[in-house]
């Protein structure tokens, strides 16, 4: 039975993605963009409550941390945080080994990471019973990579990325619970409204 | 003498085809292109490593820098994206999921393989999806043969494609690049 608890080299906490993300957002106090990966991580952010600087992914699976990255990259000012599934991520490996050759400082990465595609019913990921994911970024070239032991740890990861001198990765492992609230899918709207909010637009 | 022969060779790039769409990044703004090389774009590639203007970068996959670029463009940075028509193929679900939905102008130079003079069969084969894809999303899309052309369309498309919030697909055909031939 491939479950994520049999994976000796993230035996952290089991915590839940929709507590880790109101978390994340109670944190935020200077307008830092968060970008959401498909289904239940962007689902979440949006229950966690929508602000001006999130960004919803409503397909294109695999691609928050490239996304984020782009944020990063035109906003060097500016934190940006991106929030991916690991099934997400698998999707996209390669983009690690990107982020970590351009090495934002300003990137924070979070990997929810429940060892199965929840959404389309619980299916465990090739990586599930074999694959450590942190360990896959850190060999990609980012060494500020790590588990986060609990919620407390988690917080602190968070707090510590923001003075980091590269880009931070936070693997956090999470139950099998679904997203917390539905994102209303308008992705003009999402997009504009994200613009506006990263003062790159001004309301019509 | 060396300085002369610089300028002139920096002359003769200017009026060449990696020269011209160089030339109209720059003209436009478009400052981050990130890339999965090809063969017929290595002088491009070359040219924009060495120009501090642009950020340019390679990239594990192609649907991976229409993500970074997109990211970008909300961010107030345009960009664009070099590519082969293998890559192109790879790129049917990040078009139909993020570029037109969200409406972002995801500006892509594609060199043409798989045709005229195309050596491998699997190029081949890949080229004939190229083009239906555009299609059946509705993509704005033009396949340049003319160098005398080239800038006009070059740099219309992408102001539309800015000013529509739109993405553009530009094929290199090997008319205008020379393409990839058969050494070995």
């Amino acid at each position: 039975m491939n479950t994520a608890s049999k994976t000796p080299a993230r035996n952290t906490k089991v915590m839940n993605r929709f507590d880790l993300t109101s978390r994340l957002v109670a944190r935020l106090k200077n307008e830092e963009a968060v970008v959401g990966g498909i289904g239940n991580t962007n689902f979440d952010l949006w229950a966690a409550g929508h602000r001006p600087q999130n960004f919803y992914m409503l397909g294109s699976m695999g691609l928050a941390f490239p996304i984020a990255l782009g944020v990063a990259l035109a906003q060097p000012k500016r934190r940006v945080f991106a929030l991916e599934g690991d099934g997400s991520l698998l999707m996209q490996l390669g983009s690690l080994s990107t982020i970590a050759t351009l090495a934002p400082k300003n990137l924070t990465m979070v990997v929810m990471d429940n060892g199965i595609y929840q959404i389309t019913g619980a299916q465990p990921t090739p990586a599930a019973a074999v694959s450590d994911l942190v360990a896959i970024a850190v060999a990609s070239g980012l060494p500020s990579s790590s588990w986060a032991a609990d919620e407390d740890d988690f917080e602190r990861l968070i707090d510590q990325s923001l003075t980091s001198e590269g880009p931070t990765l936070i693997g956090v492992r999470i139950d099998d619970k679904p997203g917390t609230g539905t994102t209303r899918r308008d992705p003009v709207q999402i997009r504009e409204r994200f613009m506006l909010g990263l003062g790159v637009r001004q309301a019509l | 003498m060396a300085l002369a022969e610089d300028q002139g060779s920096k002359a003769a790039a200017d009026k060449s085809w990696h020269g011209i769409v160089l030339q109209t990044l720059k003209r436009n703004e478009i400052r981050l292109v990130p890339y999965v090389p090809d063969r017929v774009l290595t002088p491009l590639i070359k040219n924009l490593h060495a120009d501090p203007f642009f950020t340019t970068f390679p990239t594990a996959r192609e649907e991976e820098a229409v993500g970074i670029v997109s990211g970008a463009w909300m961010g107030g940075v345009r960009g664009a994206v070099l590519m082969q028509t293998s890559g192109f193929a790879t790129l049917a679900n990040v078009l139909a999921s993020l570029a037109i939905p969200y409406q972002i102008p995801v500006i892509m130079f594609v060199s043409e393989r798989g045709t005229l003079g195309e050596f491998n069969y699997g190029q081949a084969l890949v080229c004939r999806t190229m083009r239906p894809v555009l299609d059946s999303l509705a993509m704005e899309h033009h396949t340049v043969t003319r160098l005398d052309e080239f800038e006009f369309i070059c740099d219309r498309s992408i102001k539309q494609a800015v000013t529509t919030q739109a993405p553009v697909a530009l094929i290199l055909s090997p008319l205008l690049t020379g393409g990839k031939v058969f050494d070995k």
